[in-house]
C-alpha cells in the first residue's frame, strides 16, 4: 500500500514538472547558434543537402562511431546471452524434451505447419525488393530523407520478413559476422583517411565533393552511409536471428 | 479562433511526448511482468524523442533539406533545428540497442525459471 502510494507521488510530483513545462512552452521562432551555423556552412562545406546527414555524419561524426561501436556491443551481448550453452545437463535435458516432444508430436505439427504457397511467393516476388529499397535508403542519405540506419533497419525488416514467412530458412552466421566486421573495419578506415587527407578524423572532403545534390557527391558521405548500411542491417539482422527459437548454436 | 491561432503545432508532439514517458514511467513502476516493463520503457523512449523533436522546431519550418522547395540563400530562415533531429537519431538506434539487450535477458530469465513474473526473481533481495 505504502509502496502504491509512493510511485503515486512520483508520477503525481512528474505529472506536475511536465505540466509547468508543457504551459510554459513557447516555440522557437529562429535557429539556435549552433543550428544556425550548421545551416549556413553546411552546404558549402559538406557538399550534402540533406543537412541532418552532415551533422550525424561528418560534424558530429564520432558520436556515430560510437553508436554504431553501442550497436554492435548490443548485438554482441544478445548473441552471448541467447547462446544455448551444451554442457552435460543441458544435453540431458535436451533429450527429456525431445521425449515430451514425442508425446506432444500432433501439436507441434499443428503449430509448425509449412508456409503455404502463396507466402512463399510472395516472399520470392518481395524480399529482393525490399533489399533493394535498403540500399536505395542509404545510397540515398545525404540527399533524401533516410539514411545509413535506416536502410540497414529496412534490409533487417527484410530478414525479419524472411524469418517469420519461412522460418526453416538458414543465415550464415559466418557470413554476417565477415560482413560487419570488413565494413565496421572500412569505416574506421575512412575516419583516419580524413585525418590523413582532409582535416580531421571522419572528414568526408578527401575526395571531390562533386555537383551539390548529385547522387556521387558529398565527399566520403555516400561511402560511409552504405558502410554504416551494410554494418546496421546485417547487425540487426544477426539480433533477429538469434531471437528464433530453434537455436543453432554459435556460427 | 484566436486560441487556436495562437496554439503552437509543436505543443502536440511536446504534450503527447510528456504523456507517453509518464505513461512509460507508470508501466514500470506498476507491472510484474518483464515484458510489460520492457514495453513501458519503450513508451518512455519514444515519449523522450518526441519531447526532443519538438524542441526542435521552429515556427513554418520544414525538413532540413536543401533542394528546389528550400533554397540555399533562405535556408536559414525555413528549416528546423537540424541539431535535435541528428540526435534523436542516435537516441532512437541506442534504444532499439539497449530493448534487444533487455529482451534477451527476458528470454534468458524465462529459460532458467520458466516465468516472467519479476516477483519470482527475489535472491538478490535484500
Amino acid at each position: 500500500m505504502i509502496k502504491r502510494m509512493f510511485i503515486f507521488l512520483i508520477l503525481a510530483l512528474m505529472t506536475m514538472i511536465f505540466f509547468n513545462l508543457a504551459s510554459n512552452y513557447s516555440e522557437n521562432t529562429s535557429l539556435s547558434k549552433l543550428g544556425h551555423y550548421y545551416v549556413k556552412n553546411g552546404p558549402s562545406e559538406i557538399g550534402a543537402p540533406n543537412l541532418v546527414t552532415a551533422v550525424v555524419v561528418t560534424y558530429r561524426g564520432l558520436d556515430t562511431l560510437g553508436e554504431v561501436t553501442v550497436l554492435f556491443i548490443s548485438a554482441a551481448g544478445v548473441g552471448l546471452l541467447l547462446r544455448r550453452t551444451r554442457r552435460k545437463q543441458d544435453i540431458k535435458d535436451l533429450v527429456n524434451e525431445d521425449l515430451e516432444k514425442g508425446d506432444r508430436a500432433e501439436e507441434t505439427a499443428i503449430n509448425h505447419r509449412p508456409a503455404s504457397e502463396i507466402v512463399e511467393t510472395a516472399t520470392e516476388l518481395l524480399l529482393p525488393m525490399v533489399i533493394l529499397f535498403g540500399i536505395y535508403v542509404f545510397m540515398n542519405g545525404h540527399l533524401s530523407p533516410g539514411g545509413g540506419f535506416q536502410g540497414g533497419a529496412i534490409i533487417a525488416s527484410g530478414t525479419m520478413f524472411l524469418l517469420l514467412a519461412l522460418p526453416e530458412s538458414h543465415i550464415s552466421r559466418l557470413m554476417i559476422a565477415i560482413t560487419e566486421s570488413l565494413s565496421g573495419f572500412s569505416y574506421v578506415v575512412v575516419g583516419v583517411l580524413g585525418v590523413l587527407l582532409a582535416g580531421g578524423f571522419l572528414d568526408n572532403r578527401f575526395m571531390d565533393l562533386g555537383d551539390f545534390g548529385d547522387l556521387f557527391s558529398a565527399g566520403a558521405i555516400p561511402l560511409i552511409y552504405a558502410l554504416i548500411g551494410l554494418k546496421v542491417g546485417f547487425e540487426l539482422s544477426a539480433v533477429l536471428d538469434r531471437f528464433r527459437k530453434e537455436d543453432t548454436g554459435p556460427l | 479562433m484566436n486560441f487556436i491561432a495562437d496554439f503552437p503545432i509543436s505543443l502536440i508532439v511536446l504534450s503527447s511526448g510528456l504523456g507517453l514517458i509518464i505513461i512509460g514511467l507508470w508501466g514500470m513502476l506498476t507491472q510484474r511482468n518483464i515484458i510489460r516493463i520492457i514495453i513501458g520503457f519503450s513508451l518512455m523512449d519514444t515519449g523522450i524523442h518526441m519531447v526532443m523533436v519538438a524542441i526542435g522546431y521552429i515556427t513554418g519550418g520544414t525538413a532540413p533539406i536543401i533542394n528546389d522547395a528550400v533554397l540555399f540563400s533562405d535556408a536559414v530562415n525555413r528549416v528546423v533545428d537540424p541539431v535535435p533531429s541528428a540526435l534523436v537519431l542516435t537516441a532512437i538506434v541506442i534504444g532499439l540497442g539497449v530493448t534487444a539487450v533487455m529482451l534477451s535477458f527476458a528470454v534468458r530469465i524465462y529459460r532458467t525459471r520458466k516465468t516472467l513474473m519479476i516477483d519470482e526473481c527475489t535472491e538478490s533481495k535484500g
